[in-house]
């Protein structure tokens, strides 16, 4: 039979108690992820204005470039240094910031090179285009960040909203994968003295290394490996900083005060990305506090089934009679059918994830853009 | 060539793009089927590694090569490629410089790796050349070997930067092989045989995301196609009925009485008490139609074609696909 509403999840799967999580002191990080357009952002900010309003010194990173975060909050800008959120209520303080990737890297090179090592990769072409360039850098950015607001301890809590990538599984993946170019074999290879594209120096290696060399060189072009070996060798000194923080950053995020929730729609794509992803966290051994589902549509007349609502709605039509009676039954009818639908779908996951607690938020009829609309999502997170 | 007219003759590409959750790829498959009927034969590719076109036609993940996945009505072919940068890389360098051996070496060091996840310019002048490629094939009588190729893009935030590969490794490689594939494959994207679709739905984001990418697609000259706007919900209600449960004065009474007449009142029982929670249902309703109404004076605005998809009840399983590509053809999107 059609299920009545979005409520039979709950049955099987524990009860995520958001207000819990945010009142442990020892909660210091909670990063919020999953796939696209499932409303991460707004999570996100949602969670942290709850939080303040209960008395925490609260900072929201998110890296979306759509600055939705700073229209929710009323901000007309968000830049590299957290802002204070005004129009808060209660004890606590809500701060907010917009990660700016390549100020980010900047940054780092300026901190770990001298003036005119650091002048030389700014300036570079490949580094330009490494560090305002989408995959990868932001998500390495976007930990980096993270641990920097860790590290100043000026936050009690810190919420992530993590880079919209093209799979959930791209923000695990990135930081190692850069970290494992820059201190891998390739890099070895590239440190090498370019001449005559590198060949002299490679033959001292060995022969595959040497065919490697004169592949890069007739593919890429002579002055795109020379960028890259000018960029590489100008980066050295910060090599071991790198990969150092890298390490950091992923330890800091399997240890205890730090808790993922994955966030999804109650929709198959969402669902099956939520899946992949907290398989994935249990496999890094990342601790995972929840799943969120965002915009589950429920009914107000939930005895009133599809079916029935649908062959009345008929009845009424055929007769002539009740036209707008009719017409509203079938809009019910379809609103149970999207419930059931969305029922189904989070049913999937529980039976593969008995044991991850789930919250609901219900579906708003109107979109948020205010502080108010966020205090709202807190509640229904809450509810 | 074309029997009938539509609003996209003679574009060979059609790239779709859209925000995430708006239903770009089942859009994307829709439209191919579409464009595949009547005898056509299109190629639907998808670039983000997502394994989407095996999901939304429910058949296993599609491997580095061109596969026939359906049939489209009328007797046309739809076929189907994940692209996988590295992959085609690999081929790249086979193809252009018959360097096999060197390919299998690079990717060993990891140069491959690092290509195609840290340079994300030339993964994306991967993948569009590989469509590129595939648009412009010819077989051996010299005719095109697809009619149209649909591509399943990255999300509207991305598309512009995605598609504007020239200028994405300018920075990369000013000069030598990079540059001129890169060309080549600016080429085929900004030429009137591309167009660039948007999905949206009538959500707030959505929109503002749709007309954000148009404006940018324009700055940099890259063709716009048509938004196609899923998901929507027939609108059952007369507009006085709609203005009164948007101001929260709906008549729960009269409709007692429609549900009485429908026998929804079980024995004597009176039927107010569902009456009042429907008319809640409405209120609710009628806000959200408002809100749609406005976010679709604002999609005019755009100043390009509109498509509106109807909301599936059962979600888009394949039966809801071919339903999706008969109301493109019927508003001759395709």
């Amino acid at each position: 039979m059609t299920p009545q509403t979005g409520e039979a999840p709950r049955r099987i799967s524990p009860f995520l108690d958001v207000d819990a999580l945010l009142d442990d002191r020892d909660t210091r990080i909670v990063v919020c992820c999953g796939s696209g357009g499932v409303g991460k952002t707004t999570t996100a900010a949602a969670l942290g204005l709850r939080a303040a309003e209960r008395g925490r010194r609260v900072v929201v990173l998110t890296v979306d470039p759509a600055r939705r975060l700073a229209q929710s909050m009323g901000l007309t800008e968000l830049d590299n240094t957290p802002r204070p959120v005004t129009g808060t209520d209660g004890p606590g303080e809500l701060h907010a910031m917009m990660l700016d990737m390549k100020r980010t890297f900047d940054e780092i090179i300026e901190a770990h090179a001298d003036p005119e090592r650091a002048r030389q990769i700014l300036t570079n072409p490949f580094y330009q285009s490494l560090s305002s360039s989408f995959s990868g850098t932001q998500e390495y950015m976007a930990m980096e960040k993270l641990g920097q607001l860790r590290r100043s301890d000026e936050w009690d809590l810190i919420i992530v909203d993590t880079p919209p990538s093209r799979s959930a599984l791209d923000f695990l993946d990135a930081p190692e994968r850069l970290g494992r170019f820059l201190d891998g074999r390739l890099i070895r290879i590239l440190m090498a003295p370019a001449k005559a594209g590198g060949r002299s120096a490679f033959k001292l290696l060995n022969a595959g290394f040497g065919l490697v060399a004169g592949a890069m060189t007739k593919i890429l072009g002579a002055q795109f490996l020379k960028d890259i070996q000018m960029f590489v060798s100008a980066l050295d000194a910060v090599f071991g900083g790198f990969r150092q923080r890298a390490e950091q950053t992923y330890r800091l995020l399997q240890a205890p005060g730090t808790a993922f929730l994955v966030v999804a729609a109650p929709e198959r794509d969402a669902m099956r990305e939520a899946s992949y992803f907290v398989e994935r966290l249990a496999d890094e051994r990342m601790p995972l506090a929840g799943l969120v589902v965002n915009r589950v549509h429920h009914s107000l007349a939930p005895t009133l089934s599809a079916a029935r609502s649908a062959a009345a709605a008929e009845d009424l039509e055929s007769r002539g009679e009740h036209e707008l009676t009719a017409a509203v039954l079938r809009l019910h009818a379809g609103r149970m059918q999207l419930a059931a639908r969305e029922h189904r779908e989070q049913e999937h996951f529980a039976s593969a994830h008995p044991t991850v607690p789930i919250a609901q938020v219900l579906a708003m009829p109107e979109d948020v853009h205010d502080l108010a609309g966020l205090r709202r999502v807190g509640e229904l997170l809450t509810a | 060539m074309s029997a009938r007219d539509t609003d996209w003759d003679g574009v060979r590409l059609h790239v779709v793009t859209g925000k995430g959750g708006t239903g770009k790829t089942t859009v994307a498959a829709a439209l191919a089927l579409a464009l595949a009927a009547g005898g056509r034969k299109v190629l639907l590719v998808e670039v983000e590694g997502r394994q989407g076109i095996a999901q939304v036609f429910d058949i296993p993940p599609l491997p580095y090569e061109e596969r026939r996945i359906a049939v489209a009505p009328g007797g046309g072919e739809l076929h189907a490629l994940a692209i996988d940068p590295e992959e085609a890389m690999l081929e790249y360098i086979e193809m252009f410089y018959g360097l096999k051996r060197a390919g299998k070496a690079l990717t060993k060091l990891g140069v491959m790796d690092f290509a195609t996840t840290i340079a994300p310019g030339l993964r994306d002048v991967l993948v569009t050349g590989k469509t590129s490629e595939a648009v412009r094939r010819r077989d051996k009588a010299g005719r095109r070997v697809y009619d149209a190729v649909v591509m399943d893009a990255p999300p509207t935030g991305r598309i512009t930067k995605f598609l504007n590969v020239t200028s994405e490794v300018a920075g990369l490689a000013r000069i030598g092989p990079v540059r001129n594939h890169a060309d080549l494959v600016r080429g085929v994207v900004a030429s009137p045989e591309t167009a660039v679709h948007f999905v949206t739905l009538l959500e707030e984001m959505p929109v503002q995301e749709t007309l954000d990418g148009i404006t940018s697609l324009r700055a940099a000259q890259l063709p716009v196609g048509g938004v196609f706007v899923n998901m929507v919900r027939p609108e059952l209600l007369p507009e006085a009925a709609l203005d009164a449960a948007a101001d929260g004065d709906f008549d729960a009474a009269e409709l007692a009485l429609g549900l009485k007449a429908a026998g929804l009142a079980d024995g004597p029982a009176d039927a107010s008490p569902i009456a009042d929670s429907l008319a809640e249902e409405i209120a609710e309703h009628a806000v959200r139609t408002r809100l749609e109404r406005r976010e679709k004076e604002t999609l005019a605005e755009a100043g390009a074609p509109r498509y509106e998809l109807p909301l599936l009840a059962d979600g888009a399983d394949l039966a809801g696909l071919y339903e999706l590509a008969r109301s493109i053809r019927s508003q001759g999107a395709a």
